[in-house]
């Protein structure tokens, strides 16, 4: 365990009635570390990002982020969840509101920024992921990588400490995978903190400093990028690398 | 469809690219009509529809033996033969409709015991009324000023109505009758409601056993009564549990009941459409930050009620057929200030007219709220079709 942890789960458990979706699990994240997760459907890994801010609440263990302690306090669940981001499988963008709309609507009610202020900010931050001229279109008419790459800008006008990725690339065509891959590297070389759960191995060896494997709610192991391709400890993780690499 | 060889890929992409345009050329239908048709269009498309098999034939000749044993006769009394002014002498003579009735009685029928020579009052009351209804329906005026615009409108209202000062006469609501109870009742039960389902709805929902199990009881308690015994409840039961010397008018127990009656029945309307709104959408606000009433009101409620303006509209259109109910309870709306002017001996016999006529009246309310359904739907649509 790191001493400068911004990110800390200890033991954390949890079930759906009966089945056990993560089983003490242990992992130590340090401020702009980027971290992949990968392991096959159902290891707990969603679960797992998902109980960072609180989507999904575990029952034993305890998870710190940034000194403050994820419990039923509605109050220091809403602090954590100021400081991070999160990109889903499936956008989730607000389809009745304007693109704009979208990135600037948390901003003003949660952060309580004046309209013009966030509305300039987000307009830089829509330049970014490289669609400044869809700023006033509904979700519904962009393409899908379009879509993820709004989203990530909308978590990114909260200004957050983290960032949550949740299978980002999963929903999207083949053709869209690179543009929302190339902001995520992007972002990845400005120092944000990075937990990101994905099948991109590519990706993954590019960006990650470390990578964590899960199977059945467990760790099984995490270590560098170097070692988990190149000399994967246990054969639960190369029978998964097999699989995944023979495409 | 001729298509040329590709003489190399790049040809053949491009080819490739414009095949679903292509394709789009429309399916020919199958039938009579993927045939050149020869002769009239519409002869051929009664053909194809109409008389394209024997039962169909047999269904379309029951049709038009029904519609002309049944449409002229109506057209006669209706119109053709019916009486138009004149005394219930020239009625009785007359084979069609006796619309002198209607002439005679309008003025009972819309505004009922309200003092005759006052009548201008209601009249301008309602004509206010049904205004700013039609002003609040058109976007341009959504914004706060339509607000103040309501407030002073209501205040002129109940000058009008009571009277009393600017040299008014009073006149005491139980002598109002006619189609202000009607419309007031009415909107006032819907704007009351809708709010009030709102959080029925989401109480319904809530995390919160006690909240939760109170929403349910009220709404299935509500569902399951018939209204009127809602009213009679309202305007019966509910003053023996106030305490002593203190009355709530009988207008505002009937407008109670219906509210109630009706926000249980709506609050089913759009808890449909809060739980057709994706988990992804409530999990991104949560990821945001935003808290239970700002994600309720920003994110969840404008899409859930664009889903269930269908529904809404119809408990709205149900709730103003309801009004006519109070009657009950002793109010005199529309219909019942309608069937008191067929007591009058001299017109008796002319009560169908009467009815009609206030059947017409309730007919356009809830058409143009049919109708605006329709084009807010679309309105509320036009971006976010996925």
């Amino acid at each position: 365990m790191t001493e400068n942890a911004i990110i800390e789960l200890r033991k954390v458990g949890k079930w759906y009635n009966s089945y056990h979706a993560l089983r003490d699990v242990s992992l130590s994240i340090g401020k702009g570390e980027k971290v992949v997760v990968c392991g096959p459907s159902g290891s707990g890994k969603s679960t797992m990002i998902r109980c960072i801010n609180r989507l999904e609440a575990h029952q034993t263990g305890h998870i710190v982020v940034d000194g403050i302690e994820l419990t039923d306090d509605v109050k220091a669940v809403e602090k954590i969840r100021r400081k991070v981001g999160m990109v889903f499988q499936n956008f989730n963008l607000f389809p009745h509101l304007t693109v704009l709309q979208n990135l600037t609507l948390a901003p003003i009610w949660v952060r309580g920024m004046a309209k013009s202020e966030i509305e300039e900010i987000a307009m830089m931050y829509l330049k970014r992921v490289r669609i400044p001229d869809q700023a006033h279109k509904f979700p519904g008419q962009l393409s899908g990588g379009q879509q993820q790459r709004v989203a990530i800008a909308r978590a990114l006008c909260m200004r957050p400490e983290i960032m949550l990725f949740d299978e980002p690339t999963s929903a999207l065509d083949p053709e869209m995978v690179k543009e929302v891959l190339d902001v995520m590297t992007e972002l990845a070389g400005e120092g944000m903190t990075m937990v990101c759960v994905t099948h991109e191995m590519g990706f993954a060896r590019q960006v990650a400093d470390s990578i964590v494997f899960m199977a059945e709610g467990s760790i099984i192991e995490s270590g560098s990028p170097a070692e988990f391709f190149e000399n994967p400890k246990s054969e639960r993780t190369r029978q998964f690398l097999g699989q995944i690499l023979e495409h | 469809m001729s298509k040329e060889v590709p003489t190399n890929t790049t040809a053949w992409a491009a080819s490739y690219e414009e095949e679903p345009s292509q394709a789009s050329v429309p399916p020919q239908p199958n039938g009579v009509t993927a045939l050149k048709p020869l002769g009239w269009a519409p002869v051929n498309w009664a053909k194809a529809n109409l008389f394209d098999t024997p039962l169909n034939t047999g269904l379309t000749v029951l049709c038009l033996a029904i519609l002309w044993l049944t449409v002229p006769p109506m057209v006669n009394w209706l119109l053709l033969n019916a009486v138009w002014s004149g005394s219930s002498e020239a009625c009785r003579e007359a084979a069609g409709a006796c619309w002198s009735i209607i002439a005679v009685k309008h003025r009972l029928i819309f505004f009922g015991t309200y003092p005759y020579e006052e009548q201008w009052r209601p009249f301008l009351a309602c004509g206010l009324f049904v205004a700013m209804l039609g002003v609040s329906g058109v976007r341009a005026f959504w914004r706060p000023g339509l607000a103040v615009a309501w407030a002073l409108v209501l205040v002129g209202m109940g000058v009008l109505m009571w009277g009393g000062i600017l040299g008014l006469t009073y006149v005491a609501n139980d002598r109002w009758g006619g189609l202000p109870i009607t419309l007031m009742l009415s909107v006032f039960a819907i704007a009351l409601a809708f709010p009030l389902s709102i959080l029925l709805a989401l109480g319904r929902q809530s995390s919160l056993p006690a909240i939760r199990t109170f929403c349910i009881g009220f709404i299935e308690l509500m569902r399951g009564v018939p209204l009127v015994s809602v009213l009679f409840m309202a305007s019966v039961m509910f003053p023996l549990f106030l305490p002593e010397g203190v009355t709530v008018d009988k207008l505002l127990r009937a407008l109670a009941g219906l509210t109630l009656f009706t926000a249980a029945y709506l609050a089913e309307a759009v808890r449909g459409g809060l739980q057709a709104i994706p988990k992804g959408q409530y999990e991104a606000a949560d990821a945001l930050g935003l808290s239970y009433w700002q994600k309720t009101r920003l994110i969840i409620l404008p899409q859930a009620l664009r889903i269930v303006i269908p529904p809404i509209v119809n408990q709205f259109i149900s709730c103003f057929k309801d009004t006519s109910l109070v009657t009950i309870v002793g109010l005199y709306d529309l219909l019942t200030a309608a069937t008191v002017a067929t007591t009058d001996p001299e017109w008796r016999p002319y009560f169908a007219e009467v009815y009609v006529f206030a059947g017409m009246i309730f007919w356009l309310f809830c058409f143009s709220m049919s109708r605006y359904s329709q084009w807010l739907e679309r309105l509320a649509n036009r971006y976010t079709r996925r």
